[in-house]
């Protein structure tokens, strides 16, 4: 696979996220989530810290419970892998306002850079569409980002995949708030729901 | 998975229709589950309703991200597995906890009680403790006639107390498969 032209992790997450209206948008644990957090926090912000390979199931959870807003999920390629067969679930219930974003670096960031399956072996995007997720893509440039943004608010035309070739360079962490619950409540509050 | 016996007790058992009436009245709107033979006639009912969405799970701990997404939505959740899927939710458990979700799972148990399958049994033998080191409450029902009042009881422990509930019904009431006559 090609090593060049790889993009910049936070100005993939900040261009997804910019202008994003009602979105939510669940983030993938480790660099995922801090990249959101590095773009600006929002109420309608699902940062994860834990529960490795479920963050697209929980963006499928939100995009059935909202079916009039946008649901971005942006993980990383080892949490899409360690969750693979989800795909195969969102596309049998083909949400069309759910979109998934892998932030595909290659490696296991945070646990020290090792090398993962989508560096010489596995190809998500593939996968995304054997398993049934017609609109799926591979982004290697901006261009091809800014081209994306507008379809995330397109409630009816997804489920939609992309596979986002991005640098391995460690950058800043910024980290957001970590408690499971106040993230949980806030995302309610802010959909209208009282607290229990 | 545990396969479908269709003896006539379980063709012509009303205790899955019980269970459905209860998540109906909870507003209960997405119901995972990994296929089972104990649970055949309930997800018949749930994807044949105007007001929940069965949803077919590759391996269960997905279903327990699902019912976080769902809550933060704003939608109730009941996820239907077998005893074996248990052990695959064990670190997505952590989910319930630490977004205090009113989590409600009905598990049908396997390795209990006239299994002829013994490789059920090491994780029917580990289910409820599974459950209750993972911070979720264990109920059980034995027979048909005390599945409705355990199921309402579950729900609204899990719903209204917001308390992590899991019911199982045990092997004895769902009966064990016929694999040689």
């Amino acid at each position: 696979m090609s090593k060049t032209n790889l993009l910049d992790r936070r100005a993939v997450v900040a261009a997804l996220l910019k202008d994003r209206k009602g979105m939510v948008a669940v983030g993938g644990l480790g660099a995922s989530t801090n990249d959101m957090a590095a773009a600006g926090d929002h109420d309608r912000n699902f940062y994860l810290w834990g529960g490795m390979g479920g963050a697209v199931m929980m963006g499928l959870g939100l995009a059935l419970a909202q079916p009039d807003l946008p649901v971005v999920v942006i993980t990383g390629d080892g949490d899409m892998l360690m969750g693979i067969g989800s795909l195969a679930t969102v596309a049998m219930q083909k949400p069309g306002n759910l979109s998934i974003i892998v932030l595909d670096n290659e490696r296991y960031g945070e646990t020290g850079g090792q090398t993962s399956h989508t560096s010489s072996a596995v190809d998500l995007v593939g996968v995304a569409k054997a398993c049934g997720i017609a609109d799926s893509c591979a982004i290697t440039t901006m261009a091809e980002v800014g081209a994306l943004v507008p379809k995330l608010h397109d409630l009816k035309s997804g489920p939609r995949f992309a596979n986002v070739k991005i640098d391995g360079a460690n950058v800043e962490r910024i980290l957001p708030m970590r408690d499971g619950n106040y993230i949980v409540s806030r995302i309610r509050g802010s959909l209208g729901f009282a607290p229990v | 998975m545990h396969a479908r016996t269709d003896t006539s007790e379980q063709l012509t058992a009303t205790w899955p229709d019980d269970i459905y009436a209860v998540l109906q009245r909870y507003d209960v709107r997405q119901v995972p589950y990994v296929p089972d033979a104990g649970h055949s006639r309930l997800i018949e009912r749930v994807l044949a309703s105007d007001t929940m969405r069965g949803i077919v799970l590759t391996t269960e701990e997905e279903g327990v991200a699902l019912v976080a997404g769902a809550w933060a939505g704003g939608q109730r959740c009941a996820l239907l597995m077998q005893s074996s899927g248990v052990g695959n939710c064990i670190n997505m458990f952590s989910l319930v906890q630490l977004f205090r979700l009113p989590f409600f799972t009905i598990v049908t148990m396997r390795g209990e009680w006239g299994e002829f399958n013994h490789w059920q049994v090491p994780m029917g033998s580990t289910t409820q403790a599974v459950f209750e080191l993972s911070g979720i409450r264990v109920m059980r029902a034995n027979s048909p006639a005390e599945v409705r009042e355990v199921v309402e009881a579950g729900a609204a422990q899990a719903y209204n107390a917001c308390t992590p509930t899991a019911v199982l019904l045990s092997q004895r009431l769902i009966g064990a498969k016929v694999f040689v006559k």
